[in-house]
């Protein structure tokens, strides 16, 4: 009986809140409805949002910048964040400040990041263009021609951090037996982290990188303050469309189609990596296996 | 973390001017932003960046105007409503916070204790809401909010619901504070069962069950012995739980009305007009910003504890 108590809110809430709400989805993303109607009164029309969407080279437009951004995001803050790490493992006086001050970019709102960059970013005001000019070094026009590229610093410099500290955790966690080994063995320091740092770091790894995957797809706000998806439709990332589509073209259901498509492309990435970290799993266990029928 | 192994010697000075280069690029931005919210929109326009600027908190008189108890000279007419956003901000995120925490404590609780589910489901579950953009529930929200979880003007509850609070057509979970509240409870509430999970099942049993020898009902044992030990989970928890409903922008919009706004659509509005008074606004995010921080500042073992015990630990 107790059990049953003490797991029913959270049930509640989570079929209310978000079960449903998907449910209703699904069921709205086949339907021709506008924010007037309720669902029973909007028509059935098949998979015509979804075929609509389809053909619609704004769509298309979308779908490549946001596979864009999330992959260069988290291509750059693996390599960066991981480096950062490997160097950075060392007793330094100063770490734990670095660790501390390091959270804020994640902690603050999302609008105040893209609210900060977009002033830094500003063509006259801003701190970059001022300094290049200070410099003699000409302007550069951040958030029109390269808007993609300054959006994707943005989410860099936010997150990055992030990367850094679980690869850190993970390094410092690692068994210092092996290190020691390699060490005796004579191992230079490149052959260490090629060899035996980064496959033993490897099952964090690719949870951090599904962990910010998953996360690069839902990035918005900064996006919507910074640039409001221009110009043009040059950093419209789906999110982005989405809520576009839904607030101000007043489709609800090809916004709904539109948001299933989103859900679907993060599922089959998150399956996977998820499929790839367990063929992981196993091939280290075989090696293992192998390993002691040898000795 | 204090990395136990680890030889004290003496580091080349590159890696504490590399570390000095980090603190400087994370934190720049951040400082550039509180620095300016002190200066007047003459000052940040005329690029003048260096620290030579006579400081202002004008900017923070216009973004309080609504509860500033005096008149404010340089403002004819308060347009920004900063402080019933700040409430209803803090409304919002206190009592999703503390809501989630109570949820999500039983039910972390349930699952450890009376063997449930295994962890691996919990965590896999907890991986699949984690993967829902928000931008995915806005329509079926906005929709359901809206029109279906509506109580009829016409049944008893929802008279008593218009007498009391006035207003006209049926009474809709859109556009009060408790619509937003609960589907940021549902967003955080996987989230907030995993990393209590990883605590409670540190708790010995042997504890529990002294206590119910003692004579302790379920409901006790829980309030007077689990809690207490699983403080720092908790904390960090809530932290965490905090952060999104502070900062979240998006649904938020989707749902609130004239009376419900928070402090994020407050920044996102006005940043969208063509003549951005900079000033205001950074004194405006600045002021949103500061929980945040200050959580940052005072708790950033528990963070960091929140961050990895997902990853690192599995």
């Amino acid at each position: 009986m107790t059990p049953y108590v003490f797991l029913a809110p959270a049930l509640v809430i989570m079929v209310i809140a978000l079960l449903y709400p998907l449910a209703y989805m699904v069921y709205g993303s086949f339907r021709d409805w506008n924010p007037s109607q309720t669902i029973g009164e909007t028509e059935f029309n098949g998979l015509g949002n979804y075929i609509a969407l389809w053909n619609d080279p704004n769509f298309h437009e979308s779908l490549v910048v946001t596979l864009k951004f999330a992959l260069s995001v988290v291509t750059l803050e693996m390599f960066i964040g991981v480096g950062l790490a490997l160097l950075l493992d060392r007793s330094l006086r100063g770490m734990s400040v670095l660790r501390t001050l390091f959270i804020l970019p994640m902690m603050i709102a999302p609008v105040v990041v893209g609210l900060i960059w977009r002033y830094m970013y500003h063509p006259s005001i801003g701190i970059f263009n001022q300094t290049l000019e200070w410099l003699g070094l000409g302007s550069v026009d951040w958030l029109g021609q390269h808007a993609l590229m300054s959006v994707i610093i943005a989410d860099i410099w936010q997150w990055t951090p992030f990367i850094f500290i679980l690869s850190l955790a993970a390094l410092q966690s690692l068994p210092r037996s092996a290190l020691e080994a390699a060490r005796i063995d004579g191992a230079s320091g490149w052959q260490q982290i090629i060899y035996i740092k980064i496959p033993l770091m490897m099952p964090v790894l690719i949870v951090t990188c599904l962990l910010r995957l998953i996360d690069a797809f839902k990035v918005l706000e900064v996006i919507l303050v910074m640039t409001e998806g221009g110009p043009g439709l040059s950093t419209e990332i789906l999110a982005l469309r989405i809520s576009r589509t839904a607030t101000e073209f007043r489709e609800l259901g090809v916004a709904a189609s539109m948001s299933n498509y989103l859900l679907m492309l993060v599922l089959i990435l998150t399956i996977i990596m998820l499929a790839y970290s367990k063929f992981q799993e196993m091939h280290a266990a075989r090696l293992r296996l192998a390993t002691k029928e040898e000795s | 973390m204090s990395g136990g192994g680890y030889q004290d010697k003496r580091q080349h000075p590159a890696f504490y001017a590399l570390l000095t280069v980090l603190i400087f690029m994370s934190v720049g931005p951040i400082a550039l932003m509180l620095v300016n919210s002190f200066k007047f929109d003459v000052d940040i326009i005329s690029g003048t960046s260096g620290l030579l600027f006579l400081p202002t908190i004008q900017n923070y008189e216009t973004a309080l105007c609504d509860i500033l108890p005096y008149e404010l000279d340089h403002l004819d007419y308060c347009a920004l409503k900063f402080g019933g956003a700040f409430i209803n901000s803090l409304i919002i995120a206190l009592i999703s916070t503390l809501l989630t925490l109570i949820i999500g404590c039983l039910a972390a609780y349930a699952l450890v204790r009376f063997r449930f589910m295994g962890r691996d489901t919990v965590s896999g579950t907890t991986l699949m809401v984690r993967m829902v953009p928000p931008a995915v529930l806005l329509v079926p929200v906005f929709g359901l909010w809206n029109n279906e979880f509506c109580i009829d003007k016409t049944t008893w509850l929802g008279e008593l619901i218009r007498d009391i609070f006035g207003g006209r057509g049926d009474v809709c979970l859109a556009g009060t504070h408790s619509g937003i509240i609960i589907i940021y409870i549902a967003m955080n509430l996987p989230f907030v069962i995993w990393i209590l999970q990883s605590f409670i099942v540190q708790v010995p049993r042997q504890l529990e069950e002294a206590a119910h020898m003692d004579g302790a009902g379920s409901f006790q044992v829980f309030f007077k012995i689990v809690l207490p030990l699983i403080k720092p989970g908790l904390a960090a928890a809530a932290i965490f739980t905090f952060r999104i409903a502070w900062n979240e922008y998006l649904l938020a919009s989707a749902l609130s009305d004239r009376d419900t706004k928070t402090v994020p659509i407050l920044i996102v509005n006005n940043m969208s007009e063509f003549n951005i008074e900079w000033g205001t606004i950074m004194a405006t995010g600045m002021l949103l910003a500061i929980p945040p921080i200050i959580f940052t500042l005072f708790a950033s073992r528990q963070i960091i504890t929140g961050m990895t015990a997902g990853a690192v630990k599995g």
